[in-house]
């Protein structure tokens, strides 16, 4: 449903996807349900899952796309190995969450929705993770982090790229 | 003398801050030690500044220690903790520390407490109470338990939740619907997210009764994708509820039946409004629907349709198996029984704060909250979430209370209260209220969709110096047009949060300064 941790995503399967289609098709509004396990398996929308459910679902691709566009967790590129989440709501910026922001993206030097060069970390922005009395707080393949500062995030950092190799 | 019972939360936020790697410290030196424990993953309290909190089992009660690091579990076993020994970290008895004795907790009851998955200590904390009762009642008085009660809506618009479950009961037989809302998108609120990791089975039971009271025999809950604790706890909780037959195809053995589904959201802060919601569980877009027809008359796939928060729905068993006066004798003015307030960011003593409506703003954030965690004084906080007012400390005095907020230009919602110290740039959050507007919005209405956008540009021309007082006239113009011409609250109360910062801080839009990034 949603990737709780860095997930080994598979490369592209039409018979996995049909899988999938297959197991969500009789649920109602099985469009979304099946977006999410699509991405959970894959990583990523890939465009022949949009023919594929289009064409199932008998909707128009325009449809899929102008759903798979809206959310913004549903992505069109492969993530990096890992996905860090940096709140920017207002509970977080009371204690510092714009300065973490900056930082990040500094540190990283990638812009929100950017993924680093050698692949290690995509970069995104949310806005409250229901962490708001343990800001700034942070979502790090599916695990909340509270209290991060500069340093701390660093060390986020550092601890993904170790687990990745 | 059997094993001593240490609790370590689960909570998402506990875990946040190290709970997880106290659990496993715990465990390893009651070993060492040969202490025979059982370790049980609880809600949280809702102190997180004591996070991670642990609790021991004592002959006098639940003794708590906290906040606690995997470092100092060595030396908390040595100086005694499974005993309850005194020790620097020692809190005393759980429910005597002052922030806690003070609440009044009625839909909370339970969270903190129980293994949340525990189906027996759900029973034996009186869990299935209120569905029990229910089963015995006639759908219409359910509802009227409901309207009694005098709650209303914990979502943001305060609706009376008996109203609108009477419309959907009125509604002539035939397919209808349950839909909980649990987005909850709101910077700076966590209490659903509390409540579905640390009772979920409430937030079931409420569900199965509404859908006895209105003849409904389907529930959804749509889940935002930015909680994944919660989407497992849940998901877990509805598994179990269909394993023991609190669901399904017989409701506890009787021949009514209730279905119950999850769905998980994907990002997008509008779906948290109730018909962009519907759009959403439909496979669509999450765009806003133009109301009437409500929901409760046409809502998912056309059909009647409750719509109601977590804590709503959650609220409903023990109403009904207190009685509605329990929960109606709390409270003040038409803002009846108790409500979970959130007190967030810059605060000192953050967490969630269960009391009967009344209290007031200051109390909350000066009392219960102890000020700020910087230590320097409170400049402003915002009440509501991100299309919430921002109020100064001269408002302290006010009430949380629907109306009393109402009549300030300001707005309870969800019930999170945002902190902000003397460092917070006011011009700043007001020009962050019109990013978020414009990254969020559906694009439906143009006030909404371009208004926001022009906002920003406009505010950074105030803050840069450029024309001033002609950009502060277009604000406002700006502001009127979005509230007078916008589809749905999206674009209606962003001017909330932009207007109360320019009235009660204008000297923050006086200065030169450089735009942020
Ligand atoms: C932009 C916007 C966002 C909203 N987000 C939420 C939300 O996250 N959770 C929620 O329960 N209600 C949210 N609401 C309110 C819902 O539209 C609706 O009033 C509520 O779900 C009804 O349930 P209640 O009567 O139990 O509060 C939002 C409203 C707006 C306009
Ligand atoms: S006000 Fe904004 S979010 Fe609401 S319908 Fe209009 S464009 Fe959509
Ligand atoms: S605002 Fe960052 S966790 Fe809520």
């Amino acid at each position: 449903m949603v990737s709780k941790t860095r997930s080994s995503y598979v490369p592209w399967s039409q018979e996995r996807a049909v899988a999938i289609f297959e197991r969500h098709r009789t649920e109602r509004g099985a469009l979304m349900p099946i977006l999410h396990e699509l991405q959970d398996v894959f990583g990523h929308i890939d465009p022949r899952a949009v023919d594929l459910v289009a064409e199932e679902l008998n909707l128009s691709k325009a449809e899929v796309y102008g759903v798979v566009t809206f959310y913004k967790d549903f992505r069109s590129e492969p993530p990096g190995t890992s996905v860090i989440r940096v709140c920017r709501g207002e509970a977080c910026q009371s204690m510092g969450a714009e300065r973490l922001a900056r930082h990040a993206r500094e540190h990283l030097a990638v812009d929100f929705g950017g993924t680093t060069s050698d692949g290690a970390v995509t970069l995104e922005q949310v806005f409250c993770l229901g962490n708001c009395a343990l800001s700034p707080a942070v979502l790090v393949d599916g695990r909340l982090k509270g209290r991060v500062d500069e340093a701390g995030f660093d060390e986020l950092v550092a601890a993904s790229r170790t687990e990745a190799r | 003398m059997g094993p001593v019972v240490v609790f370590v939360p689960l909570d998402a936020a506990a875990r946040s801050v190290g709970a997880d790697d106290v659990a496993i410290a715990i465990v390893r030196e009651a070993a060492v030690r040969q202490r025979d424990i059982r370790l049980v993953r609880n809600g949280s309290r809702g102190m997180f500044w004591l996070e991670p909190l642990v609790e021991v089992s004592t002959p006098e009660g639940r003794v708590a220690y906290g906040p606690v690091e995997a470092g100092n579990v060595g030396e908390l076993l040595d100086a005694g903790m499974l005993d309850g020994a005194p020790h620097r970290l020692c809190l005393g008895k759980t429910e005597e520390i002052p922030q806690l004795r003070r609440q009044t907790r009625f839909t909370f009851a339970r969270v903190g407490i129980n293994d949340p998955l525990s189906v027996a200590d759900y029973e034996a904390t009186g869990g299935l109470a209120g569905l029990r009762r229910a089963l015995g009642m006639t759908p219409q008085e359910i509802v009227t338990a409901v309207t009694d009660s005098g709650l209303r809506g914990r979502g943001g618009a305060g609706f009376p939740a008996g109203i609108k479950w009477q419309t959907v009961l009125n509604m002539p037989s035939g397919l209808k619907f349950i839909a909980c809302n649990a987005d909850e998108g709101d910077s700076g609120t966590f209490a659903d997210r509390m409540l579905m990791e640390g009772d979920p089975f409430l937030l079931v039971e409420g569900m199965a009764i509404a859908g006895l009271a209105v003849g409904a025999n389907e529930g959804y809950i749509y889940i935002r994708s930015e909680y994944p604790d919660a989407v497992a706890t849940l998901s877990a909780a509805v598994d179990i509820a269909y394993l023991n037959g609190w669901v399904g195809p017989s409701v506890l053995g009787t021949d009514r039946s209730f279905d119950l589904h999850l769905r998980v959201g994907a990002g997008s802060y509008i779906c948290g409004e109730e018909t962009a919601m519907l759009e959403s569980l439909e496979g669509r877009r999450g765009m806003i629907r133009a109301k009437p027809p409500l929901p409760a008359i046409a809502g998912l796939l056309g059909k009647p349709t409750v719509v109601n928060n977590v804590l709503t729905l959650a609220t409903v068993p023990p109403i009904l198996a207190k009685g509605a006066e329990a929960f109606r004798e709390l409270g003040v003015g038409r803002s009846r029984g108790t409500q979970v307030f959130q007190l967030a960011g810059n605060i000192k003593h953050g967490g969630i704060v269960e009391t009967a409506f009344g209290v007031t703003l200051g109390e909350l954030v000066e009392e219960y909250g102890g000020g700020t965690a910087s230590g320097r004084p409170v400049r402003a906080v915002q009440v509501g979430g991100p299309l919430g007012a921002y109020l100064p400390t001269s408002r302290f005095d006010l009430p949380m209370d629907y109306e009393a907020f109402a009549a300030a230009g300001a707005m309870v919602g969800h019930g999170g209260i945002v902190v902000f110290d003397e460092t917070v740039d006011m011009s700043h959050q007001a020009r962050f209220a019109m990013e978020f507007c414009a990254e969020e919005s559906c694009g439906k209405c143009t006030p909404c969709r371009v208004g926001a956008v022009r906002g920003v540009e406009v505010i950074d021309r105030i803050i840069a110096g450029v024309d001033r007082e002609a950009n502060l006239e277009l604000l406002e113009d700006l502001c009127e047009t979005m509230v007078d011409g916008s589809l749905c609250a999206m674009g209606g109360l962003t001017p909330l949060p932009v207007r109360s910062a320019l009235k009660h801080f204008p000297e923050d839009f006086e200065q030169v300064k450089a735009v942020p990034l």
